[in-house]
């Protein structure tokens, strides 16, 4: 459709929030263990998770959106997630990436944290040892569509 | 569940003079994964450096002792994620040198593993290389470096069925043959890899820009790499052509050609150039290896180390108590004790296995070339800007899977 000069669109001022806020996941550059390769390989040509306005990862959890727990969550690395992601500004989500995040997976022993959702909440688990980055998009997109329905996190919700 | 963090004990940061503390991690872009940095700085300038690690330990070996010895493969292969197939090469190697299958191992086998071997250390060497651009703001080299990358996970995935840890190198051989296709995908990845070196090169080696950041940052002298026991890239970057596939062959590494890089000058940049050159000696090598491919079996024929072929199950008694066997309580290793070395894409790679005649290993112990490559990271840092600091951890290519375990 094309807008010209004269034309104009009525839209619900909340419908075009939650477009704009669901187009612009942030995620933080948060690299873990094996997942944060596959998550890297996610922001590479052959993915490609621009194509979803994904691909701006910050540094800085202040400006992130999403934080994507890629990996294994280690029992000293566990204080260090919790507290990045109580300084990720509200709203924010949170994707589980792969088996070690959401349950531990085969590491089922000392050393870590048996699911990372005993620490922090989470929206959407990302299943696969590591999960392909099919499987990331698919979780991105599942973010994008609760934005939209304004669920959990609409434009002033609080997480 | 305890959850502490490292109290900054004066053991790790003394605060002395002008100086400020800074902590670098462990959520940090540019150290590859979680390490933290415990910094004194003057202005911009590094008095001292501390890595702390730990922050990814996973408990790997001792989760080892407790799977049966073809279970144990799939927890190592995590450790090294970017070269699991190096893990699994030399812990195979291992459990059959305690086996006495070392001289059974068919030849289609042993090269198929070599060219496993090979092409995850093209492939680990993609994502130094790209990680490194991006931490130098170099970003186009990212999407070179990843683009090449999918295509040996291609294969990894044709072959073993997972893109990171497929899991197809064992005990024994390979888990199957190499899958129809399969040679027409390497023929493809060998036609593309000279252009994309080509073009990484122009991009990279001659760039004016990343020679300043990297030459003459982080020099090693030869001294300081063997004292520190730094292997791989950082140590020929020094002069030592030690290479564990020249030194100790094993697999049949004797039987192919190929140059082990070298560079004398020891900074970030003789890293820089003797990783991309191992790339392409990796490719000399796959290629090799492809074009003396024959067909025979692909893994030793014994039923008591590794399963019958599936097809077999269903018409002979003896293949389904063989694979009942295998499948409900693995294999039996006789006691002893061996160290195996490889040379993975970031030094020497070995493990100590010790068995004491179980069908567990009663102890894996890991040589992880990175914790000790990354030891090298006190002693280059201080003198250096942060952003230098950057460029350091960059060109010793740490991977926290293996250093924390």
């Amino acid at each position: 459709m094309e807008v010209g000069p004269g034309h104009f669109l009525l839209a619900k001022l909340d419908d075009v929030a939650r477009w704009a806020q669901s187009s612009s996941v942030w995620p933080l550059t948060m690299g873990l263990a094996c997942c944060a390769i596959e998550m890297m390989s996610a922001t590479a040509p052959e993915y490609d998770i621009g194509r979803l306005g994904s691909e701006v990862f910050r540094p800085s959890p202040r400006q992130a959106d999403l934080m994507i727990v890629s990996g294994r969550v280690a029992q000293k690395m566990a204080p260090v997630v919790k507290r990045l992601f109580d300084q990720m500004a509200d709203p924010k989500w949170v994707i589980s990436m792969g088996a070690c995040a959401s349950s531990g997976g085969v590491f089922d022993n000392y050393a870590i944290v048996q699911g990372v959702d005993t620490i922090i909440p989470v929206d959407v688990y990302v299943p696969g040892c590591p999960p392909t980055p099919d499987g990331l998009l698919y979780a991105v997109n599942l973010i994008q569509q609760q934005i939209r329905e304004g669920g959990r996190g609409g434009l002033l919700a609080r997480a | 569940m305890s959850m502490s963090t490292t109290p900054l004990t004066p053991e790790i940061v003394s605060h002395e003079g002008n100086a400020m503390v800074l902590s670098m991690g462990p959520q940090h872009p540019s150290t590859h994964g979680v390490l933290q940095i415990m910094l004194e700085i003057e202005g911009e300038t590094i008095l001292k450096a501390e890595p702390e690690i730990g922050y990814l330990h996973t408990g790997i070996e001792k989760t080892a002792e407790n799977l049966f010895w073809s279970q144990a493969q799939t927890v190592i292969e995590r450790m090294d994620y970017l070269a699991p197939s190096s893990n699994a090469y030399c812990y195979c190697l291992a459990v059959e040198q305690l086996l006495g299958l070392t001289d059974r191992i068919p030849e289609r086998a042993r090269q198929i593993r070599v060219l496993q071997a090979e092409l995850t250390r093209v492939a680990s060497h993609c994502v130094w290389l790209g990680t490194h651009g991006i931490d130098l703001g170099a970003l186009s080299a990212f999407f070179y470096c990843f683009d090449m990358r999918e295509k040996i996970l291609d294969l990894q995935e044709a072959a073993g069925g997972a893109r990171m840890h497929p899991n197809y190198l064992r005990v024994g051989g390979v888990q199957a043959d190499l899958p129809s296709g399969f040679m027409e995908q390497l023929d493809a990845l060998m036609e593309m890899f000279p252009g994309r070196m080509r073009d990484l090169r122009g991009l990279l080696q001659s760039n004016p820009i990343l020679q300043d950041r990297l030459v003459d940052v982080g020099i090693m002298t030869q001294e300081e790499a063997q004292d520190w026991s730094i292997t791989g890239p950082g140590l020929r970057a020094t002069g030592i052509a030690y290479d564990v596939r020249r030194a100790f062959p094993y697999g049949g590494y004797e039987n192919y050609e190929f140059d082990i890089p070298t560079r004398t000058e020891g900074d970030s940049y003789a890293r820089f150039l003797v990783r991309l050159d191992e790339m392409e000696q990796s490719m000399r090598i796959v290629r090799q290896v492809r074009d003396s491919l024959k067909p025979g079996p692909y893994a030793v024929d014994d039923t008591k180390v590794m399963p019958p072929p599936k097809e077999t199950i269903a018409l002979s008694m003896e293949a389904l108590i063989h694979h009942f066997k295998i499948m409900t309580e693995g294999f039996r290793v006789p006691p002893g004790d061996v160290y195996q070395a490889v040379e993975g894409p970031r030094g020497e790679l070995g493990y100590y296995v010790v068995s004491d005649g179980g069908n567990r290993p009663y102890r894996v112990r890991t040589r992880p070339p990175s914790m000790y490559n990354l030891q090298a990271l006190k002693g280059l840092a201080p003198g250096n800007l942060i952003a230098d600091l950057v460029v350091i951890i960059g060109s010793l290519d740490p991977v926290f899977g293996e250093v924390d375990r």
